[in-house]
């Protein structure tokens, strides 16, 4: 099916970005990477008369290593660059390690990670990731700019904390701390198809070896990203034995109910938050006391 | 309009197909800059000032490459729906990565789905096509010593 008729504008900056959603209200939708919103155009969900197209906004496309350790990224930066960057990978190794399971090659040329976190798909990575990394997410209006933490900015299913006279400009993640471990994988029916379940996790070790942090976040398995508290706690204090990723592992599914859809049952759904995430704990585990014994 | 439509209706360049029209099965798959997109999720004007390499690129008309012989060679298409998507997404594959394992060029075609072949002709193609190109270079360097 084809989208319903519609005015396109590219603005050639931020504020001028800005106006026009000023202007046009809800009216109009703000066209990105297009990955998320074409087919929802195409599938006749929502037919705006304009489409406020960033594209040709080169300030809003960027990687930068700031000098607090912080990774800096334009929203508009294109997942597969984020992909392909070696200050990635050494920023942020969960967020490279991420990126290729991120749908296909083609979606990831031009899907870009602001367009990902603020279309906020329960099934999506880009979300998780940045709830597991604790990152900033950065809104500019006409009224100023504002910081949002991850975890207050995914509300719902395809739901924000952004206002909707709001832009997504930046997202920063905190410096990867010295030693810092991590997992990630996710489990579709296809490689490349949204996620049924995916686990990003880090732990954070003591001098002395013991887990004095962890996240475990799950995606697919509820409306947002969430974190697997019980899971976390049952790893803090201890070293990480192979019973203490099985007691986290068990915990993973506590107080989560996921829905079942023709994708997946809701038993299955909790099975894999369980068996993700001892498979996650496991790919962190070794990286762990690789890096405490350097 | 979208990319895929302009390139079909207003260039009459038929090569590129329409199957999902939401990015899903890859048969609208073209060369972006180089980089594989999918045409029905862009719209034709954000192809302003950017180079755009299509099916019918590949070789020069009434001509087939080595990647498309290949594909004739090994039964890499039956209908041919998926064919130029497929195709388009491993020309870009083979720039990037010249010599692909067996995964890899699996992982590299999840994007695009094929009814017919059951895609294992699909992969033998690739990967001989690609082994020949790296022969082809290495005699080129064993000449030039």
């Amino acid at each position: 099916m084809k989208s319903a008729a519609f005015d396109h504008v590219a603005p050639e900056t931020v504020d001028q970005a800005l106006a026009l959603l000023v202007r046009h209200g809800d009216d109009a939708k703000i066209l990105a990477g297009g990955q998320s919103l074409v087919p929802v155009l195409a599938l006749r969900l929502a037919s705006p008369s304009w489409l406020i197209d960033l594209n040709r906004i080169a300030s809003l496309s960027g990687i930068r290593r700031l000098e607090s350790g912080e990774l800096a990224i334009g929203a508009l930066t294109r997942q597969r660059m984020l992909e392909r960057s070696d200050v990635v990978a050494l920023a942020n190794p969960l967020l490279a390690a991420a990126m290729p399971w991120i749908a296909h090659v083609q979606i990831r040329n031009r899907g870009t990670i602001g367009g990902s976190l603020a279309h906020a798909d329960p099934a999506a990575e880009l979300p998780a990731l940045c709830v597991a990394c604790d990152a900033i997410l950065v809104a500019q209006s006409q009224r100023g700019r504002r910081e949002i933490a991850a975890a207050e900015f995914f509300k719902g299913m395809f739901e924000t904390a952004l206002a909707a006279d709001e832009l997504l400009v930046e997202i920063r993640f905190p410096g990867w701390p010295v030693g810092r471990a991590h997992g990630f994988l996710e489990v579709a029916r296809r490689h490349g198809d949204f996620a049924i379940c995916g686990i990003a996790a880090t732990i954070d070790r003591n001098d002395d070896g013991g887990i004095c942090d962890s996240r475990i976040v799950a995606f697919g398995v509820n409306d947002r990203p969430v974190r697997l508290a019980a899971a976390e706690r049952a790893l803090i204090g201890n070293r990480g034995t192979g019973d203490a990723i099985l007691a986290a592992a068990s915990a993973a599914s506590t107080g989560l109910s996921p829905r079942s859809d023709h994708h997946a049952s809701s038993e299955y759904r909790l099975e894999l938050a369980q068996v993700l995430t001892r498979r996650a704990l496991i790919q962190a585990m070794p990286q762990a006391l690789r890096n405490k014994a350097n | 309009m979208t990319l895929v439509d302009f390139l079909r209706e207003t260039l009459s360049l038929t090569g590129t197909h329409i199957g999902c029209e939401h990015g899903v099965c890859g048969a609208c798959t073209v060369l972006l800059d180089g980089e594989s997109v999918r045409a029905c999720l862009m719209f034709a004007v954000q192809a302003d000032g950017a180079n755009v390499t299509t099916v019918e690129g590949l070789a020069p008309p009434g001509e087939m490459n080595d990647l498309q012989r290949a594909f004739q060679a090994f039964h890499a298409l039956q209908c041919g729906f998926c064919t130029p998507g497929i195709l388009t997404t491993v020309t870009a594959l083979l720039r990037e990565n010249p010599k692909p394992t067996e995964d890899q060029v699996r992982h590299a075609i999840s994007g695009n789905i094929c009814r017919c072949t059951g895609y294992q002709p699909i992969v033998q193609a690739i990967l001989d096509c690609a082994r020949s190109r790296a022969r082809v270079i290495a005699a080129g360097e064993g000449r030039a010593k």
